[in-house]
């Protein structure tokens, strides 16, 4: 089956991001496919490279760039989203690319079923 | 059939509350993060949850239980435990997901 | 460095049941305003559409929003835009797309509103409709 996984809030402040990445790491075990992750809101914070958690804690924004690596996840964090909350390229995690909204609808529609993350 | 999730406890927020005034017969509900308190046997929540037993299936996940360190209590009847396997089998077996934020 | 490639699905008459769901009041938080833009964005896709306000949702469509103190954007006339578009497309039959707005009633009561406190024009259904509604639905889009 084909999922779309939408993320709400920025990692480390919500659980959002992480419920999502264990999801999508489940799903993909499972050989399912998640074709694309959406970050809006304030998601778009998974894709700030500068993000540096404790060295014995998880990094979400890294895990999320190795699951895109590893099976094909298309990561889009929301350009508008992005724009108020100061994610620009020049910050852009690896994995992730900047996109639009339709982007989001267009995931909606080509995946089997959409879940959304948030708070 | 919908699969809702509430992911915010029920003294914190009306989300399950909500949840469960509008998901249709034969629906089922999954409590993730802080919503798996609403599980915990004996509290007003669970009373809200037994009412809809009849109608809805409940579950729980259990990652979020043991981080909450609430496995050594009891849950409310009828609730049936799943880790993320079965978060994922519980999606494909429902038509679509309405996560209550 | 992020691929620059965009990644492509065929989504060639694909036709879905979108529900967007406010359950938040204005200026509090974002949600109400980024969902907006989400529901602006998804017209041009001619899906079917149920913008649904639940809970304290339902006070993003109160009439009389005024920020000039708070120094935010009052956003609340791009619900007209919505409506708008609402009746567009349900007024064109070339095209196979209905949208709805829908107030929960028990939402409305429960805060003291009437759809008379409203800036657009909006369906009120009881709990047991909406709930019925929401079943049918192929995507659910919180915020």
């Amino acid at each position: 089956m084909k999922f779309g996984i939408v993320v709400n809030e920025g990692p480390f402040t919500h659980q959002a991001s992480d419920s999502a990445y264990r999801f999508a790491v489940a799903a993909v075990e499972k050989g399912h496919r998640v074709i694309r992750v959406f970050f809006y809101y304030d998601g778009v914070n998974n894709g700030n490279k500068l993000s540096s958690p404790q060295a014995d804690d998880r990094n979400l924004v890294k895990l999320w760039g190795e699951l895109a690596a590893e099976h094909k996840v298309d990561l889009v964090v929301c350009v508008t989203a992005a724009l108020r909350r100061g994610i620009k390229e020049e910050i852009l995690a690896d994995g992730f690319r900047i996109s639009g909204l339709g982007q989001l609808i267009e995931m909606s529609l080509a995946a089997d079923r959409t879940l959304v993350f948030g708070d | 059939m919908m699969l809702h999730t509430v992911n915010k406890s029920p003294f914190e927020r009306n989300a399950l509350e909500s949840c469960l005034r509008l998901a249709a017969s034969g629906a089922s509900v999954l409590l993730i993060e802080d919503g798996v308190i609403a599980a915990l046997a004996g509290t007003a929540a669970g009373e809200t949850i037994a009412e809809r037993r009849g109608d809805l299936k409940f579950y729980v996940l259990g990652p979020d239980i043991a981080a909450r360190g609430l496995e050594d209590k009891p849950l409310v009847d009828g609730i049936e435990i799943v880790d993320y396997d079965g978060f994922v089998d519980l999606v494909t077996e429902h038509d679509a997901v309405h996560a209550w934020l | 460095m992020a691929e620059d490639q965009p990644v492509e699905f065929d989504t060639q008459g694909v036709k879905k049941r979108f529900m967007f769901v406010n359950r938040r009041a204005p200026y509090g938080s974002i949600y109400a305003l980024e969902i907006l833009e989400m529901v602006l964005i998804s017209a041009a896709f001619e899906q079917h559409a149920a913008i649904v306000f639940i809970d304290d949702g339902v006070f993003q469509l109160k009439k009389g929003q005024d920020t000039s103190a708070l120094g935010m954007k009052n956003f609340s006339p791009t619900y007209r835009v919505v409506e708008m578009e609402k009746d567009d497309a349900n007024e064109d039959d070339d095209i196979d797309m209905v949208w709805r707005i829908i107030v929960e009633k028990e939402s409305l009561e429960a805060r003291g509103l009437e759809a008379d406190d409203l800036l657009v024009g909006v369906e009120v259904m009881a709990a047991e409709e909406l709930s019925a509604l929401m079943a049918a639905q192929d995507v659910v889009l919180s915020g």
